[in-house]
């Protein structure tokens, strides 16, 4: 049930409109609940072949020999294709926009980074030939060291999962390994908080799990053209992927979408349409990659994982005043957008709050695993899940309600936000209040009067010095009251060292009058339980 | 057995748009002699709702009853070029493009309207049932029909209009992250309801009670598809979904519908939704994008609700029934906390 509160913000609004408000039915309703919409797998063309691809049985292997002689005389198999027959086999998806190297190849050739990696693509004239020839393909691997966690590949002497990034961290402005934020001083603030609390949040891998997975049907056009049925979330990124991947204009592809069955992030990537154009090229005839359920689901990208440090500094009447954040995006064997998520993380931070000292590093790693993509949410829902998990943390700490916690904290019009730009048209107070009322949750008079357009700016918009990395002293011995549920964050070890390591914890004083949540359920945990 | 109930909250905001810009889209809109309008978009509908909210733009834009647009989208050849359906740009930038381009075709609609009736174009406004009429005398009045042949046959102009939406790059300081990530936030809290069986480890959803701030709601019924389907998205990933339920190690992972788990039909709840609007300066007519965001707070809610109800952190997802009961077992028992 929907309730429009047209109440609240009326006097930003003209609502004397015709067709915007309304709730018109869809144009394309008709279609869609007569099963007539079109979709790319619609276009049953004549002659078409099928093309399915080899993929990698190993995480991580050097390829000693591929062997298609059997496949080649497969029934039915009218090409295979290997790297070799890639104009130009080595791409990442953002180059297109200038950011990133070329990392990843459209089949692989010297190694496979990622279990399910395509090597080899064959042609046929059915699916079932396609996969008869498949399995005639022989490929010799010479298995290498494989590295799935993040933090374990950071660690000096970790395998290299892509030798365009030899250090398993993406590169950001030419030189650093993360996306910092430094906003005040996280740690002096941390120094004199009230409580201090610390913790770890761990996001699991998605699938996107569209009705319609991923696919391409790609025709000889006439004029030397060729039209392309795609399942694509972006059109013109897919065309002009294609033409740099197989080194033609972009106009020698007419690319037609469609209704598509589910994007979620998952069709963004381009997965399908380089091979299904090749092979169109190869043969002359149309040709069709369509992904299966198992492929979509264990090979198509994920979302990617996260882990999560959050380290905050509360005092007692509720304030936050202290944020640090150490992010890992688990961007798989490849880039694909992660390292793009990693920046919009950063900016994401602290999540909608004031808070005057944020501190934040956020890191794009490579695996050994299938390569993560964009997905709603993209940089931002796993964090989201963190920080709030933490303020709701925060607020039992303090014997808080964690809506009022919210208003208390939350940014306001004119306050500065960490990435040094001014908030406005904030209405987060507002929502609070509203989901307040939706659910009965009594809020006191003074957390009902707050406004998003009130008490925002002035002391809150100010730029806090900020200690560059180099000039950071570590805080001398708190003498506040600590609370530490969590283990100590691993120390992260990597060449060279930014800062000596944290000081442990002194033990803890006496427990808050809040209850509390139990130091030895979290380090058990997190220190020897196996999910 | 018994079953606890608890209640959790979680507050977010979202950027519309891609981080730092730089995402153009564009539009192009024309008549045809009838007065028929087509929007020409390379954009893609996910089903998502991107032809009817821009349609609706379009005819608010142009005046016309929103029968007379049709929009177009997903072609190469004839489709203007955009960035892509993500990011929670569908709405915001294609929106502007498309207004910016119904904008310029309303202009050349207006005078030739003008040029038919005889006035200065500046008099005359729509009436938005497919009529152009002189301000304050109605009777004075031309249809959108005959504008569109007078223009065409008559006169020689092309009621057309071009659109694009562009925010530029922002640059990144590499020291202190410094940036212009987003030009409007979408703003939403949730409250979620939750039972917890101690025997079982399982959690049922029993209620979700939300606000969500958007900006503008172009079409609250695709608003309401989006924020419900969202939330149960959130549902799924906080509860049951993980293509590797042994993350990080890349073992058993599950190849279709039967081994990868969502919720049902016997799972889903009431969800009572409140929509805030708060116009973005540079959205069109408001707008910011519901898309991605309705998601987000669902998973630290449900969270935060299984520890009011059994008094157990689970910090990893997703937060399986194995979870919660190790958890309480760890704990010695559920240990309910306030009720909220």
């Amino acid at each position: 049930m929907l309730e429009l509160r047209k109440d609240i913000f009326a006097d930003e609004r003209d609502d004397n409109l015709k067709e915007i408000g309304k709730g018109t039915q869809r144009q394309d309703m008709l279609g869609h609940v007569t099963g007539t919409s079109s979709y790319f797998n619609d276009h049953k063309l004549q002659g078409m072949l099928h093309l399915k691809v080899v993929r990698s049985t190993q995480s991580h292997a050097r390829i000693r020999r591929i062997d298609t002689s059997e496949a080649e005389r497969s029934a039915g198999v009218r090409r295979i294709i290997r790297g070799a027959d890639v104009p130009v086999n080595l791409n990442t998806l953002l180059s297109l926009i200038n950011f990133g190297k070329d990392d990843e190849p459209s089949l692989a050739v010297d190694k496979v980074r990622y279990k399910g990696e395509p090597v080899v693509a064959i042609v046929a004239d059915s699916e079932r030939e396609a996969f008869e020839a498949i399995a005639k393909v022989r490929i010799d691997y010479e298995p290498l060291p494989a590295v799935f966690d993040v933090e374990d590949a950071l660690k000096p002497g970790a395998p290299v999962v892509n030798e365009t990034y030899p250090k398993n961290t993406f590169t950001y402005h030419e030189t650093y390994d993360r996306q910092q934020l430094r906003f005040g001083d996280a740690d002096a603030a941390l120094a004199t908080a009230d409580h201090v609390l610390e913790q770890r949040y761990q996001m699991s891998p998605i699938e996107h799990a569209p009705t319609e997975t991923n696919g391409a049907i790609a025709a000889p056009d006439t004029n030397g053209r060729y039209v392309v049925y795609t399942s694509t979330q972006a059109l013109f990124f897919s065309v002009d992927t294609c033409a740099k991947i197989l080194d033609v204009p972009s106009n020698t592809f007419h690319f037609i979408g469609g209704t598509v069955g589910g994007g979620f992030g998952g069709k963004v990537d381009t997965l399908t349409e380089p091979l299904a154009i090749l092979g169109a090229m190869l043969t002359g005839k149309p040709v069709r990659y369509v992904f299966g359920r198992e492929e979509e689901m264990q090979y198509g990208p994920p979302r990617g994982a996260e882990r999560i440090y959050i380290k905050d500094g509360v005092m007692r009447d509720g304030r936050v005043v202290a944020r640090k954040i150490l992010a890992y995006f688990d961007s798989g064997a490849y880039t694909r957008l992660s390292s793009y998520a990693a920046v919009k993380c950063a900016a994401h931070l602290p999540g909608p709050y004031t808070i005057p000292n944020v501190y934040g590093d956020v890191y794009c790693v490579f695996t050994n695993r299938t390569p993560a993509t964009a997905m709603r949410g993209f940089g931002v829902t796993a964090m989201d899940f963190a920080i709030e998990c933490q303020m709701d943390k925060l607020a039992h700490l303090i014997n808080m309600d964690p809506m009022e916690f919210r208003i208390l904290n939350a940014y306001r019009d004119g306050d500065m936000k960490a990435h040094r730009r001014e908030a406005k048209n904030t209405a987060l107070i507002e929502c609070v209040q509203v989901a307040a009322e939706k659910a009965k949750w009594p809020l006191r008079e003074e957390f009902k009067r707050a406004s998003s357009r009130k008490d925002g700016g002035g002391n809150r918009a100010v730029i806090p010095p900020t200690p560059t990395d180099s000039s950071r002293v570590r805080p001398t011995s708190p003498v506040q009251q600590r609370t530490s549920y969590d283990r100590l964050p691993p120390t992260v070890t990597r060449e060279p060292p930014r800062e000596p390591p944290p000081p442990a914890p002194p033990p803890p004083s006496p427990r808050p009058a809040a209850p509390s949540h139990g130091a030895t359920r979290f380090s058990s945990v997190f220190g020897t339980r196996r999910r | 057995m018994t079953r606890h109930r608890g209640r959790g909250i979680a507050s977010i905001n979202y950027p519309i748009g891609m981080n730092l810009g730089g995402d153009p889209s564009q539009a192009l809109v024309h008549s045809n002699p009838s007065g028929k309008f087509t929007v020409a978009l390379s954009s893609i509908d996910l089903g998502q709702g991107m032809k009817s909210v821009t349609r609706q733009i379009c005819a608010e834009t142009l005046g016309v009853p929103v029968e007379d647009v049709y929009v177009d989208t997903a072609d190469s050849d004839t489709g203007p070029h955009c960035m892509g359906s993500f990011a929670s740009r569908g709405t915001h930038r294609v929106g502007n493009a498309v207004m910016a381009a119904a904008r310029e075709a309303r202009g050349v609609m207006m005078e030739a309207a003008a040029e038919e009736l005889e006035v200065n174009a500046a008099d005359l406004e729509t009436d938005g049932r497919g009529n152009i009429h002189v301000k304050g005398a109605p009777h004075r009045s031309i249809s959108t029909k005959d504008v569109a042949i007078a223009a065409q046959f008559k006169q020689g102009k092309t009621i057309s209009g071009r659109g694009i939406f562009l925010v530029p790059l922002s640059e990144v300081n590499p020291e202190t992250g410094e940036m212009s990530p987003a030009t409007c936030y979408a703003h939403a809290c949730l409250v979620a309801e939750v039972d917890v069986d101690d025997e079982t480890g399982e959690v049922a959803m029993v209620r979700m009670d939300s606000a969500y701030e958007l900006g503008r709601a172009l079409n609250p019924r695709l608003v309401e598809q989006q924020l419900v389907g969202g939330a149960w998205m959130g549902v799924s990933h906080a509860l049951y979904e993980t293509p590797e339920p042994y993350y990080p190690e890349p073992v058993h992972g599950p190849r279709d519908f039967v081994e990868y788990l969502m919720p049902g039909p016997g799972d889903i709840c009431p969800h009572d939704i409140a929509v805030l609007e708060r116009p973005a300066p540079d959205g069109p007519f408001g707008a910011k994008g519901p898309g991605e965001m309705c998601a987000n707070p669902v998973l630290p809610a449900v969270a935060n609700a299984i520890f009011n109800a059994v008094g157990v952190r689970i910090d990893d997802l997703p937060i399986t029934p194995e979870k919660v009961l190790r958890a309480i077992k760890a704990q010695g028992g559920a240990r309910p906390q306030a009720r909220r």
